[in-house]
C-alpha cells in the first residue's frame, strides 16, 4: 500500500503581477514548496553521469548485441569510462569497433589499444583502406576520408549483427546534431530521418525495432564540452597526448593549423613551421586541424574550454565547414 | 557556487518570438561563440534580414535542419545548452505549430520549468491554453509566461497588466498553481538576461534571473517521497570481472542490483521491500562504480547490494519499506496520442514504464479533453495530438502508481507492438482498488526487445 498519498507539491507560487510591492523578492521568498527541503541537487557532472549510466545499462539490458564505436577521442573515451562504472566491477559487456580511415594519428591507434588491452575488450577494426584498396571506395580529390567513413560502419554493424551501436556524439556539437534522439532508429541503409524521429519521453527510452534496423545510441548527448573536459578532470580519465599542448610540424590552411604528415603535406606555398598546439577534436588527420595553445594539463585545458571564442567543430574540423547543412547531410546519409 | 543542472522547454505560437528569445538567450548569455555568429550573420546579409548592417537573425541560431533555414519554421524539438555561473540549463526548445502536443509534450516531460511564449498584442490565445493545459496535466513544477513584443506597445505597463491578467484567470481556470510572468522584448533584449530600463514598472526579475532560482524538479521531491529504484539488471560478474579491478577475490561472489533511482533517498542499513512480492531486506551497500556511498537519492545511478539473496530481475523495483507499490492489472490513464494512427478500444498495445514492458489491451476510451477547458468530451477514439482517457488492461502485474505521487512511477509508453512506434505517452490517474485480501499473483513482466 502506498504511503505517499499527501504531496506537498508546487502550490500557490505567487502570482506576478507587475504591481506587486514584493514581486521583486517574490519569487526568493515565497518558497514553491513547504517546507523548503535542503537542497540535494546533483552538481551538473553527477546529473550529467547518472542520466548517461542509465542509458547505458537500458541499452545493454534491452539489446541483444551492442557495439561502442571507439576512435581514442575524448568523447568516445568518456562512454567507454562511463561503461566500465555502469557494470563495475564485472567487465563491459559489448566490444568496441573503430572505422580506422588509414589516416590517424598514430599517437590515437597506440592509446586505443593500450585502452582496449586494459579493460580486456574485444576491438573490432572496419580499414577504410581495405575497401580503397580493392576498389570498394575511391579516394577524394581533396583527399579526406571522413566521408568515407560510412560503408565500412555499416558494413561492420551487419557483419557483427549489431542492433545497437553506441556513440560519443553530443548535441552541442552542431545544429543537425542538436535535434537527434538519445536513441536513433536507422534503417539498413544507416539512414537518419530528421522529420520523422520517435519523441523521446521522461526517461523512458524505446529501443523496439524490425529486423534490418538498428538503433544508435548516444549516451553523452547532453554533455557540452565543457562537461566532457570538466569530467575527464575529475575522474582522471586518461586522453591520447595530442590534446594536450606540444610543438609540431605544422602549416596553415583553411585558417587551421594542420599537421605534417604523409597524408596530409604541405602544398607549395605553405610555409612549414614548429609551433605549440593541441588538438580538440580527433578524427582524421587530412582534416583536423589543431589550435595554438599552452593548455599542457586537463586543468589548463578546462579553462582554456571554457573561454574559448569558437565550437570546436568550428575551429578544428574542414569537413563541417564545406556548408552550412555539411554535418545534417553526412547523418541522413547513415554517418554517425 | 551551485553547479545545479535546470532543464526547461520553451512553447508558444507561430511568430510569438520563440526562436528569437531563445537565440537572445543564448547569445546574451554568451553561449553563441564567435563562428557560430560570424555563421548566422552571414546568413542574416544573404537572406535580407532587416534592420542596420550586421543584425542577426537569431532564430537562425537554433533551427537547425536545411528545411527549416529554408521554410522558416521550426520542425523538431531542440536541444540547448548554456551555463551561467550559478546553473548548468539544458533548453528544449519545442515548436508552436502543427504536431503542438507532440513537441510539447516530450519537452515538457523532463522539464522543471516550461517557458511559454505570449505575443502582448494578441493577449492569451487558444495555443496558449492548449500548451498550459498540457503543462497542468504533466505537472510541470513551474510556469514561466513571457510576454513578447513589449517594445512595440512603447513598453506600457497597461498593456502588459491585461495579459497577466488574463494568464492569472486561466491558470485559475486550469487549477495551475500559478504562473511567473515577465514583459520582455525578445527583440531588443528586454528582461531576458538583465532587467530593462524601458519597464521601470515592473519589480520582477528578468528570465534568466528567475531559471537560475527556481528549484529543480528533484530538489523538490527527493525528500519528500518514498524510495523507488526499478531494477535495470543484476550486476554478478563471476568470471567476468573487469581486468583492472584491484583484490578480485572480494569480488567473487558480487551482487548487485543496477537502477536509476526514481524517486526518495536510500542509506545504507535502510529496510527495503522488492516489487513483486514484497520480500523485505536491507540495503548493506550502495556502489557508484568502485565508488561506495554512505546515501543515494533521485535520480543517481547506482548499485545496491542487498543483505538476502533475492530472485529480482529487471522489471522488479526496490521500494522502502511499507511503501511497497500495488500491482496493478488495470489502470485508467489521461494519453498523450503522438501517433497518426488513432488509439481506438480493443486496441492491443506493448506499455513500458519504469524497467517493465508488458502487453495491454485498451478496455476503453473514456473520452477527449477539450484542451481549452481540460473538459472531458465524448469520444470513441484519440486522434494524433489529442489527449483523452482511457482504461488500460494489462497482460502482466506491473508496479505503476497515480502519477501525481510518484512521477516516474506513474508514467508510461503506449507502444505499437509490430513497427515499434511510440503511440503515445500516458501517466496513471487512478490509483489502485483498495486491497480486498485476494491473494497477489505477481509475474515478471517481459522486457527485452524483439
Amino acid at each position: 500500500m502506498s504511503e505517499t498519498t499527501t504531496h506537498p507539491r508546487v502550490e500557490e507560487v505567487a502570482q506576478r503581477p507587475s504591481r506587486n510591492p514584493s514581486a521583486q523578492a517574490g519569487f526568493e521568498t515565497r518558497p514553491s514548496v513547504a517546507p523548503q527541503p535542503a537542497s540535494r541537487a546533483l552538481s551538473t557532472l553527477d546529473a550529467l553521469e547518472s542520466e548517461s549510466i542509465h542509458i547505458i545499462r537500458e541499452v545493454v539490458a534491452e539489446f541483444e548485441r551492442p557495439v561502442l564505436l571507439f576512435s581514442g577521442g575524448k568523447d568516445s573515451v568518456v562512454v567507454l569510462h562511463l561503461a566500465a562504472k555502469a557494470f563495475w566491477p564485472a567487465k563491459v559487456p559489448f566490444p568496441v569497433l573503430h572505422v580506422d580511415t588509414g589516416h590517424n594519428f598514430p599517437e590515437v591507434i597506440d592509446f586505443r589499444d593500450r585502452t582496449v588491452e586494459r579493460l580486456g575488450l574485444r576491438l573490432d577494426v572496419a580499414a577504410v583502406q581495405d575497401y580503397i584498396d580493392d576498389g570498394r571506395l575511391q579516394e577524394r580529390a581533396d583527399g579526406t576520408r571522413n566521408p568515407l567513413q560510412t560503408q565500412p560502419l555499416l558494413d561492420a554493424i551487419a557483419a557483427g549483427r549489431h542492433d545497437a551501436v553506441f556513440g560519443g556524439a553530443r548535441r552541442d556539437e552542431d545544429k543537425a546534431r542538436a535535434k537527434e534522439r538519445i536513441l536513433s532508429l536507422r534503417d539498413e541503409f544507416g539512414q537518419w530521418d530528421p522529420r520523422n524521429q520517435r519523441p523521446e519521453l521522461w526517461d523512458l527510452y524505446n529501443g523496439r525495432h524490425t529486423v534490418g534496423q538498428h538503433v544508435r545510441a548516444f549516451p553523452i548527448s547532453n554533455w557540452t564540452e565543457l562537461d566532457v573536459w570538466r569530467y575527464i578532470e575529475r575522474e582522471g580519465i586518461e586522453l591520447p597526448p595530442l590534446y594536450y599542448a606540444h610543438e609540431r610540424e605544422v602549416y596553415r590552411r583553411d585558417g587551421m593549423w594542420r599537421a605534417v604528415s604523409e597524408v596530409s603535406p604541405a602544398l607549395p606555398g605553405e610555409a612549414i613551421g614548429r609551433r605549440r598546439v593541441r588538438y580538440r577534436t580527433v578524427g582524421d588527420m587530412s582534416c583536423t586541424g589543431a589550435v595554438e595553445s599552452d593548455a599542457a594539463s586537463v586543468a589548463d585545458v578546462v579553462r582554456e574550454v571554457a573561454t574559448s571564442t569558437l565550437t570546436e567543430r568550428g575551429a578544428t574540423r574542414a569537413d563541417d565547414r564545406i556548408s552550412e547543412a555539411a554535418m545534417e547531410d553526412r547523418k541522413k546519409d547513415g554517418y554517425f | 557556487m551551485s553547479d545545479a543542472l535546470f532543464r526547461f522547454a520553451t512553447a508558444g505560437s507561430v511568430d510569438d518570438g520563440k526562436s528569437t528569445l531563445v537565440g537572445r538567450l543564448l547569445h546574451d548569455s554568451k553561449a553563441i561563440l564567435a563562428d557560430q555568429l560570424e555563421s548566422v550573420a552571414r546568413t542574416s546579409a544573404e537572406r535580407g534580414f532587416g534592420g542596420e548592417p550586421g543584425a542577426i537573425d537569431f532564430a537562425l541560431l537554433t533551427d537547425g535542419l536545411r528545411a527549416e533555414r529554408e521554410q522558416g519554421i521550426t520542425i523538431d524539438v531542440a536541444y540547448r545548452y548554456f551555463a551561467t555561473g550559478r546553473r548548468s540549463f539544458i533548453l528544449a526548445d519545442c515548436p508552436g505549430h502543427v504536431q503542438y502536443t507532440r513537441n510539447m509534450v516530450t519537452g515538457a516531460t523532463t522539464a522543471d520549468a516550461v517557458v511559454v511564449l505570449v505575443d502582448a498584442r494578441k493577449g492569451v490565445l487558444e495555443q496558449t491554453r492548449r500548451h498550459l493545459a498540457v503543462v497542468q496535466l504533466l505537472r510541470v513544477p513551474h510556469v514561466i509566461v513571457a510576454v513578447n513584443k513589449i517594445d512595440l506597445l512603447d513598453y506600457a505597463e497597461a498593456a502588459f497588466t491585461r495579459v497577466a491578467d488574463e494568464v492569472t484567470a486561466l491558470t485559475r481556470e486550469l487549477g495551475l498553481p500559478g504562473a511567473h510572468v515577465i514583459p520582455v522584448s525578445a527583440l531588443a533584449g528586454d528582461n531576458v538576461v538583465d532587467r530593462s530600463a524601458n519597464t521601470p514598472w515592473y519589480e520582477g526579475p528578468a528570465l534568466l534571473e528567475l531559471l537560475e532560482a527556481l528549484p529543480s524538479l528533484d530538489e523538490i521531491e527527493t525528500e519528500l517521497e518514498a524510495l523507488r529504484m526499478p531494477v535495470q539488471f543484476v550486476i554478478r560478474p563471476q568470471g567476468a570481472l573487469a581486468p583492472d579491478v584491484a583484490d578480485p577475490e572480494r569480488f567473487r561472489d558480487y551482487r548487485a542490483f543496477a537502477g536509476r533511482i526514481a524517486s526518495g533517498t536510500v542509506r545504507v542499513g535502510d529496510p527495503v521491500q522488492v516489487f513483486p512480492g514484497g520480500a523485505t531486506t536491507t540495503v548493506v551497500g550502495i556502489d557508484a562504480g568502485p565508488l561506495e556511498l554512505d546515501s543515494a537519492s533521485a535520480p543517481q545511478s547506482v548499485s545496491l547490494r542487498l543483505a538476502d539473496e533475492l530472485d529480482a530481475a529487471r522489471g522488479a523495483v526496490i521500494a522502502a519499506s511499507g511503501s511497497l507499490p500495488v500491482a496493478r492489472r488495470e489502470l485508467d490513464a489521461s494519453v498523450f496520442q503522438l501517433d497518426p494512427r488513432p488509439l481506438v478500444p480493443g486496441a492491443r498495445v506493448l506499455v513500458k514504464t519504469g524497467t517493465s514492458t508488458a502487453q495491454a489491451l485498451v478496455t476503453a476510451v473514456h473520452g477527449r479533453r477539450d484542451l481549452a477547458t481540460l473538459a472531458l468530451e465524448p469520444a470513441d477514439r484519440l486522434e494524433a495530438n489529442d489527449i483523452g482517457q482511457v482504461a488500460l488492461k494489462l497482460s502482466a502485474e506491473l508496479p505503476v502508481e497515480p502519477y501525481a505521487d510518484h512521477r516516474r512511477a506513474g508514467a508510461f509508453l503506449v507502444i505499437h507492438p509490430q513497427d515499434g512506434a511510440t503511440l503515445a505517452a500516458a501517466i496513471v490517474t487512478d490509483p489502485a482498488a483498495p486491497a480486498t485480501g485476494t491473494p497477489i499473483r505477481t509475474a515478471t513482466p517481459e522486457g527485452a526487445t524483439a
